[in-house]
């Protein structure tokens, strides 16, 4: 079949989407008044509360969303076969990601800007607030461990990535130093930053890094899961206007261009889609569909994730509330187009299906980062005047770039937890910025290590695990979000329905995942898997009885 | 229609201001946070003699004592401090 058929579908129904059901809950459920004064004219400060354009927020809350993960979860999950994907990225996006991250945004503009984590405090109860901060900790250890994975293989896979990739932290900082410091106008860096990182990857293709295949011991990936982790360290502890903030935005550019590259080649190259329809052979250790399939999706179809950025930052910046709905709703739509594109990629960019069957020959593995690139490269370099090294380059550098600025930000956030406990329960050690984030990379890398083994490979049997953390995290935002709908007497089976189901699907997955742990003999993620279901029972007991409670009270009143 | 100069003009404006707050809106409240952390640092050297801590640098910071005193109502109330905690001037 052509992809381009459900490229197309894909497109149509998220556009039905947006225009049909996100209207419907903008002007039933959440609804949404043009007339409401938001955070950000009512608690303005220019700091963080500031009425922002909506394209803007749009834009914002996009790239911060769309990162590596809707790339690696739909290369992986196609293993299943590529429809169950696709029905999983469309259904999801359509029907849980949009309300899931419009209905943060609702939630918070309404409760003057609060992040979802302490809404959960008023709204369910304090043990919840824990629990969410619990999730939330052992999220961003598993992103951190998960992505240095993910980058490490792709730098194997792709070395003419390599110096692209380091690159683009010199035009990080070029750009920064030449807006904050000399004060040039944004648009001429910009050119010069594109222009200088596409530049950059010609020197890759010409000069190709691979690291010794075992330097003391240590196989090539797992070489880089050190270099990276270093470069985590240094990364988030440098000013954001230095590196951050710049990277952030060429990394936005680069997802619009790569986006256009994607969806333009396969219309026109018009590529056959090799990768089964609904693969019955699948590779012996390959777990079972359902529940596995909506956890290995996370981002693309739902993410908890996507709560923390749209109470964060994007609801103290809505201009109006009905601005929610475009931004929230159409934010998460972008993310499910680049799980759409990836889903095509890995399924229609190999020449057959034994070819696809090679590269999937085993769950997890080394497929990912990689995966996406050989087979996008292929689609690009057909219906573009592109080479496929030079394609398979430039993807493979968006994606490490994505996945990079993820890692940053992520040890960033992650030291901030540790440094408030240090404050909280009186740790000066902890409070101090080195010994902080000296310990969540140390964490972050016994993870990364205890998941990969010393020769980094298997490295992705973390995945599920990430994905089943990120769910539960989505499936509190939910129940924030039908609270807060049954105390205002509003209908809630729209939040509710996604809320149980994710929640059951981590639970389930999360228990498979013990099994199959177990006898794979990795103790290590097996304890953290029983973590994870000791998280996933709390929130389900944490739903039930918040729900009980606030139905009675409402038919009491 | 006829497109003329004045047009373009206008898009490529429309275009760097949407570029511009794409840059800077994602980072505004981080980059404010720490800008407002140097800026207390300064309005502790300043006017810490006031508060009794001893500085060499309050001599040679004297004279900017009447730019930072319009700001320090506003850091005051940040640092927790309901009412100006010297008793010389009373800026509340």
């Amino acid at each position: 079949m052509t992809a381009i058929v459900p490229a197309l579908i894909g497109m149509v129904l998220i556009a039905v989407g947006y225009f049909v059901y996100s209207k419907f809950i903008a002007e039933k459920i959440y609804q949404l008044d043009p007339n409401f004064e938001t955070p950000a004219h009512s608690m303005r400060d220019d700091v963080d509360f500031t009425p922002t354009n909506r394209v803007v927020l749009w834009g914002h809350h996009f790239t911060s969303v769309a990162g590596a993960a809707p790339i690696i979860g739909p290369a992986i999950a196609v293993i299943w076969g590529w429809l169950p994907a696709f029905i999983w990225v469309i259904g999801g996006t359509i029907f849980f990601a949009g309300v899931h991250d419009f209905g943060a945004i609702w939630a918070s503009v309404r409760n003057q800007g609060r992040s979802i984590g302490s809404l959960t405090g008023d709204v369910v109860s304090l043990r919840a607030r824990t629990l969410f901060m619990i999730v939330i900790f052992f999220l961003l250890m598993m992103v951190n461990a998960v992505f240095a994975v993910a980058i490490s293989n792709a730098f194997v896979a792709t070395p003419s990535s390599v110096i692209p990739s380091w690159s683009a932290i010199a035009v990080a900082v070029v750009i920064g130093v030449l807006i904050y410091k000399m004060k040039v106008p944004l648009l001429w860096p910009t050119v010069l930053g594109v222009t200088m990182l596409y530049s950059v990857m010609y020197l890759g293709e010409r000069f190709p890094v691979e690291l010794p295949q075992t330097f003391m011991g240590l196989g090539a990936a797992p070489q880089w899961i050190i270099i990276l982790f270093a470069y985590a360290t240094i990364a988030s502890m440098l000013p954001v206007w230095l590196l951050l903030q710049p990277r952030d935005y060429i990394n936005g550019i680069q997802l619009i261009i790569g986006l256009g590259l994607l969806f333009g080649a396969v219309f026109i190259a018009n590529p056959t889609i090799v990768a089964p329809m609904y693969n019955t052979v699948v590779p012996e250790g390959t777990p079972p569909l359902l529940p596995l399939l909506f956890v290995t999706i996370a981002c693309g179809a739902l993410s908890g994730f996507h709560g923390l950025v749209a109470s964060g930052t994007t609801s103290k910046q809505l201009n109006k509330e009905p601005d929610a709905r475009f931004v929230g709703y159409l934010g998460s739509s972008g993310e499910g187009l680049l799980a759409l594109v990836t889903i095509i990629a890995v399924s229609a960019g190999f020449a057959s299906l034994g070819e696809w069957q090679t590269v999937y020959a085993q769950f997890g593995g080394t497929i990912g980062i990689s995966t996406f690139v050989a087979g996008g490269s292929q689609i690009v370099s057909d219906g573009l005047p592109l080479s496929q090294a030079f394609a398979a380059t430039l993807l493979a550098v968006m994606a490490i770039l994505f996945a990079a600025t993820t890692m940053d930000t992520g040890v960033r956030l992650q030291r901030y937890i540790i440094q408030e406990w240090g404050t909280i329960y009186k740790i000066p050690a902890l409070q101090n910025g080195y010994i902080a984030t000296f310990l969540a990379v140390a964490a972050c890398l016994a993870l990364a290590f205890g998941a990969g083994g010393a020769d980094g490979q298997g490295g992705m049997l973390i995945w599920p695990l990430f994905g089943t953390t990120n769910q539960l995290l989505a499936g509190l935002t939910l129940l924030v979000i039908s609270v807060i709908l049954v105390k205002l007497r509003r209908r809630y089976i729209f939040t509710l329905v996604p809320m149980v189901f994710v929640t059951t699907m981590s639970f389930l997955a999360a228990i498979y995942q013990l099994w199959d742990l177990f006898n794979g003999g990795s103790y290590m993620l097996m304890t953290l898997d029983v973590v994870v279901i000791i998280l996933a029972i709390f929130v389900i007991l944490e739903s039930t009885s918040a729900f009980s409670r606030e139905k009675k009270a409402a038919a009491a009143s | 229609m006829r497109i003329t100069w004045a047009d373009i003009k206008r898009w490529f404006r429309r275009l760097a201001y949407l570029a511009s707050e794409a840059y800077n809106a994602p980072y505004r409240g981080m980059v404010a946070r720490a800008k407002r952390e140097q800026d207390d640092l300064f309005m502790l050297l300043i006017f810490s003699e006031m508060m009794g801590i001893p500085n060499p640098a309050t001599y040679y910071t004297l004279e900017l004592q009447p730019i930072m005193l319009e700001k320090f109502h506003e850091w005051h109330k940040r640092a927790g401090m309901e009412h100006s905690p010297l008793d010389d001037f009373r800026c509340c």
